[in-house]
This record gives C-alpha cells, structure tokens and sequence, in this order.
C-alpha cells in the first residue's frame, strides 16, 4: 500500500489514513499514562475480541492520531457534491425522506396485488416486487421442477396475463415498482413495460428499477440460468434498451445485500458490489454505449447488518470509491454518472427464529444505520421473517418503524450527522481501503467475471461466512436468544401459503395456452431465437414474445435453446 | 484399525440457491472428522437418493429454505425405501415451520434443524446416531 497522500488515476488508492503508523498527540499520550493506565489497573477491559460484525478490529479510542492525512475538503467535502462522503442530495431527508419500498410477494399475483394495494395504503411510497423461484429461474408454474415452489418464495408470474393482474388498479404512471428478478430479468421487464403500455403510462416517464444483477447471482443468491457472456449480453442489451426507451428506470440494482446474506464481511459486500458495478460498466462501453447515458440508470442495492457504525462507514465509503472510478478510470463528465444512489435492506440473516420480536429491535437499528448512512430507499424486514413471509400484522410493523425513523428520532433534520466524528471518518477510510485491496484483486484476475469463473469471490465468502458461524458456536459472538438469553417461547404465528397456488396457476396457464394464437407465440419465439444467435439487442423480440402472451418459460427456454446454461463448480 | 470415517452427503434440493447453510455444515462436519460430499445446488430426490447409494453414506442432511419440504422430502424418503436404503440418516435443516416437524419426522426423517442449530450439536446427532463400524 502506497503512503502517498494523492491517488493517482493509475493506481486508484483511496484517501490515506491508519495505514500509516498512528502518532498520538501529547495531551492523548498523556491521558494515557495518567488516566488510562491506573483505570485499566483497577477494572481491566471485557476480554474478548473488540471486532465488528465482520471481525474488523476497532480501537478503544479514536482521535485526530487516526486521520493523519485527512483532507475534510477532500475526502469529506459538501453533501451533493464530490466525493458524496455526505450524501448525494445537498439537504438530503430535509427536502425528501427516503423512498420506503417494502418488498412483497406470495401466491398468486391477486394475492400479491391486494398486499401491494394494503401496503400503498398504509403509507407505503413505493413497491417492490418478490417473485417465486420458479418465476426467477425462467419455469413457468406448471414446470416439474416448480413442484411444491409455485408461490412460496415470491408471487408466481409466468405471463403477460398474470403480471396484468399483480398491477391492476396500481397506477404505473406514478407509483414506481422494484423487481427482483435477474436471470429472467429482461421479459419480467418486458412484462412490466406491456403493462405499463396498457395503462397508457409513457415509457419515458415511468420509474423503477430492475434488479439485473446476473454477477451477484453467480456470487451468492444462485439464482442463475446462461452462462456468464450471454447473460451479461441480456444485462447489456437492457441497458441499452433503458437509454432510448425509459431514461428514468434504473435498469438495474448492483446488489451487495445477497453477497452479505451468503456469509461475507462489510469490506467484502462493498468491494464485490462495487466491482461488479465496474464490470457493467465496462461491458456497457465496449458495446459503444457512452458512459455519462447509461450510467446515471445504473443504481445499487446494499445490506444494513447489525453493526451500527461499520455499516454507515460501508454506505459512506461506497460513494467515495464509486465517484473516484467513475472520474478516474471512465472520465465521465456528467455528475449523475458520479453519484452513486443506493437502495437498502435490512439484514434478513441477522433475524432469529428465537424470541422473534427482537427482530423488531434488530431491524430498527439497521434501519438507522441505512438513514445515517444516506440510503435512497428502504426495506425493513418483518419479525416473522426467519420463518417465513411476513403476515400482514409483521409487515405493518416493518413498515411503522421507518416512519419512526422518518418522524419521531430526529435523525432526518441535518444531513450526515456523523461526518467528521473521528470513529465513523476513520472506519469510512478503512472500509474504502480494504474495498480497493479487493476490487486490485479482482482487477488483477481479469475482472469480475473472470474471478467468478475461478470461484475467486464464492471462496472468499465461503470462508468468512465459515469464520462467523465458528466464531457464533464457540460463543465469541453473542446473538440474543440464540447462543447466549435463552428462554422458553410459545410458537409464532406466521403466514402460511395456500397449497392450491400450483394448481391454479396450472390452470391459468392451459387456459392461456388455449386461448392465445399458438401461429403468433411459434413466430415470435422463432425470431427471438434466431435474434439470439446473432447479436441484436434481444429487449425487442423479448417483448414481441411477451406481448403474444408467450410464457416466461418459453421465452427462457427459447434462450436456453441458443445460450446452454450454467452449472457451478460447488466450493465447500 | 482405525475407524471408518461416516459419510455424509448434503444436499440442496428444489430451485433455491441459498447455499450457505449446505456449505458451513458441510466443512463443519468435514473438520469433525467426516467425509462428506456436497451435491452442489438443485438436485431433485432422484439425484440424491442415486447419489447417496453411489456414495454408499450413512447420513443425507438436506438444506432446505424455501418452503419445499412438504413435496421434496417425502418424496426422497419413498426413493430410499425402494433403493432398500432404509438404514441411512436423513436429516434436515432449514426454514421448517414447526407444524411441519410432525408429519416430516413420520415420513423417516431422523432430525429437523432450525435456524440458531451450533454446528457442534448436528456433529453431535450424527455421532450418537450412526453405529460405527
């Protein structure tokens, strides 16, 4: 690591600080001799490790000995402005609160679009959609494999008529949707955009976001069908399509939070995040499109786990690096290229089967890190959530604490409340450092997809995610209610999902396949095929599919037909 | 003589892919001393059972998050009685809803695990479970 102050554009290092050995001041040596030392004599310290959530060692005390060399013009600058250490608006919660965005889904889509239309009601601002794992592998409901899947993790969409039926009476114009589908992405989008049409809602207005992001899958949530290079073409080609058609859509959500879920570190989540933000944007350029149009759609999506200030440190941090690759490495120019918006949830595996209404507690705190940290939007899980889909009564809950947050804490009346606190500017440096070390890496190898092929960051998670499950059954990580505050409990009530979902859903499909022109799905199907084979932007022939009422199955398999699919190399 | 090693196979079963559980319990019990093997994601009960009689184990251990268990594992048991391998400990660990545990324990599964399970007190099961040889 280089002790040079100023980074260059070569080497890309971030704002130095502990790196370099730490000088205390005088008055600080001095209160450590004549009141620190005599304390520590007569009442020692607790014993165990002061580390982290993620085993990131924190010191008793921070002082101006822990930035050396830190610029506040540099390296924390004006909120709305570069690095965007403060925030990417200038009055950030002041003028808007954050977007809270619950994500929701189960059974059928009439199911989910009653619980969409409760939760609108109840104050909600905007949605966010959870589809089942058949729906995110590209299986129709009726599929073998969707046995005993159809509606359980999410709501079961399998065509044009049923994602006609999840947005009924929900105004595209003006409520925007999140979806969090990526292998399928593009026709779920595609299914969203005809709905839209219908509703006469203009493409150029609507807003959402896509979550798209096919590199995570292959990192963490597995959720995969292509192999990389023509995944990464569909991930592109919505780009491309995003820019000419629907300028305010994020055409997609770079996604750390499922990194982080699978077991990672805070540095982990951040720098895995970040470098599959490079890689798209470098795919993006060499398909000609130009940085400063498609990256201002481009937005991310990070965890709030249960360390208060790490995570803040993660949020603050993550603009810094993305402003300093954005103007260093692709010289854009345009500003809203420059900063980065990110969307947060809370830590999902953070929550207890145990005492489940401390999930309510956990979430709450998660949630203040993710305002604190300047999140663009927020998810709050519901307590029921170790066990399953939240019920309406959890959901509520969720949603009233980040109206809390909003309302009664206080914490939304100036911006960044913790810039300059030497603790929170300190572990922001931290974070930033050992994010580059591991975006190096990965640079190193070749890129992201190059270190995905070689397993590089699947075993980095593997370990660390080993280390905390160690670190929680020898009891050097206390969870309440888990390994340490055990006590009896009754049984939660929790949501169950109806069993007649499949057979429904079956249903629906036979009569849809009946019904439509089978001449017009064969042609339509034919041309998106041979389209893949070539190298067109495939978003055109997706949505002329989705249109004739093709399923999300057949046009996945029509891709399945030209693109194979992937299997991984399991690490253990 | 030394003792022969159990062998374990885990298994991820249905359409979801989170592995993180089916991966630290299978170096968990890899460090305790087992030989495991991990199927690796998606694997229907056909794959399993015809992998567990190839791999001749003793113990399957299922990681199950998605809400399939009520379909995936009564269907592996059935396999396992047709294969005669009747004799091997199935274990489940996941996201069970408690009424669940009932009807799954009566299909033939030896042991459900929740979320919060040490890693310790699986190898522990295992250990008092399986008759060594």
């Amino acid at each position: 690591m280089s002790d040079k102050p100023k980074a260059s554009a070569e080497t890309l290092t971030p704002a130095e600080t502990s790196a370099s050995p730490r000088q205390p001041s005088a008055k600080e040596l001095d209160w450590e001799r004549n009141i620190l030392q005599p304390t520590l004599a007569k009442s020692p310290e607790r014993t165990y490790g002061f580390t982290t959530t993620s085993g990131h060692p924190i010191r008793r005390l921070y002082t101006e000995a822990d930035l050396p060399n830190w610029d506040p013009e540099r390296d924390l600058g004006m909120p709305g402005v570069p690095p965007y250490t403060r925030g990417i608006h200038p009055t950030m919660y002041r003028t808007r609160l954050w977007t809270m965005r619950q994500f929701a889904g189960f059974g059928t889509a009439e199911d989910t679009n009653a619980r969409f239309r409760y939760l609108l009601s109840q104050g909600q601002t905007g949605l966010s959609t959870a589809f089942d794992l058949p729906t995110l592998m590209g299986y129709d409901s009726d599929h073998p494999l969707s046995e005993g899947e159809v509606g359980k993790c999410g709501v079961a969409i399998s065509s044009l008529a049923d994602m006609e039926v999840l947005f009924d009476k929900i105004p595209l114009a003006s409520v925007t949707t999140s979806m969090t589908i990526n292998s399928p992405a593009a026709v779920i989008w595609a299914m969203y955009l005809a709905v839209a049409e219908k509703q006469g809602a203009d493409w150029r207005k609507i807003s959402g976001t896509l979550q798209n992001d096919i590199l995570k899958e292959y990192i963490a949530q597995k959720e995969y069908i292509y192999p990389p290079e023509p995944s990464m073409r569909l991930v592109i080609d919505t780009f491309e399509f995003g820019v000419k058609n629907t300028p305010k859509f994020n055409t997609i959500s770079i996604s750390g939070y499922h990194i982080r879920e699978a077991g990672s570190t805070a540095i982990q989540e951040l720098a895995f995040t970040l470098r599959d933000g490079l890689e798209y944007v470098e795919w993006g350029m060499r398909r000609g499109l130009d940085v400063d149009q498609f990256v201002p759609q481009l937005s991310f999506f990070f965890n709030a786990h249960n360390d208060f200030f790490e995570e803040i440190a993660k949020y603050r941090a993550a603009r810094r690096i993305w402003h300093k690759a954005m103007v260093e490495r692709y010289k854009s120019h345009n500003p809203r290229s420059w900063a980065l918006r990110f969307h947060t949830q809370t830590a999902g595996c953070s929550l207890t089967a145990q005492q489940p209404y401390n999930n309510v507690v956990r979430t709450a705190i998660q949630a203040l890190a993710a305002v604190m940290g300047g999140t663009q939007s927020l998810h709050t899980n519901s307590l029921d959530e170790a066990w399953a889909l939240p019920t309406e009564f959890a959901a509520t809950i969720a949603l009233r604490t980040q109206q809390i947050i909003a309302h009664e804490t206080g914490v939304t009346n100036t911006v960044d409340p913790l810039g300059g606190s030497y603790f929170v500017e300190a572990l922001t440096n931290e974070v930033e450092r050992g994010a580059w070390d591991y975006i190096g890496k990965i640079d190193a190898m070749g890129g992201m997809v190059a270190a995905v092929e070689r397993g590089y960051p699947q075993r980095e998670i593997a370990e660390a995610s080993y280390r905390y499950q160690m670190a929680v059954d020898k009891k050097e990580k206390i969870i309440v209610g888990v390994n340490g505050f055990i006590s009896e409990e009754k049984p939660l009530e929790v949501l169950q999902i109806d069993e007649t979902v499949r057979r429904r859903q079956a249903e629906r499909l036979g009569k849809l396949r009946a019904e439509r022109s089978q001449a017009e799905v064969d042609r339509r199907l034919g041309a998106l095929r041979s389209a893949a084979r070539g190298n067109e932007n495939l978003m055109p022939f997706i949505f002329d599919a989705v249109k004739s009422y093709a399923t999300l199955g057949e046009i996945c398999d029509a891709m399945r037909d030209v693109f194979g699919t992937y299997e991984e190399v399991a690490i253990t | 003589m030394p003792e022969k090693k159990i062998r374990v196979l885990i298994a991820k079963p249905g359409l979801d892919g989170h592995d993180r559980g089916a991966k630290v319990i299978a170096r968990a019990l890899r460090d305790a001393g087992m030989e495991v093997i991990y199927t690796g994601l998606r694997q229907t009960p056909e794959m399993i059972a015809s992998a567990a009689l190839q791999e001749d184990v003793d113990v399957i251990g299922l990681s199950i998050l998605s809400g399939a268990h009520n379909t995936i594992c009564p269907q592996l048991m059935n396999l396992l009685r047709e294969k005669g391998m009747s004799d091997v400990t199935v274990l489940v660990g996941g996201i069970i809803p408690e009424a669940d545990i009932p009807n799954l324990k009566h299909s033939g599964i030896a042991e459900i695990f929740l979320p919060g399970t040490s890693t310790q007190d699986i190898v522990d099961f295992i250990h008092r479970s399986v008759p060594r040889a």
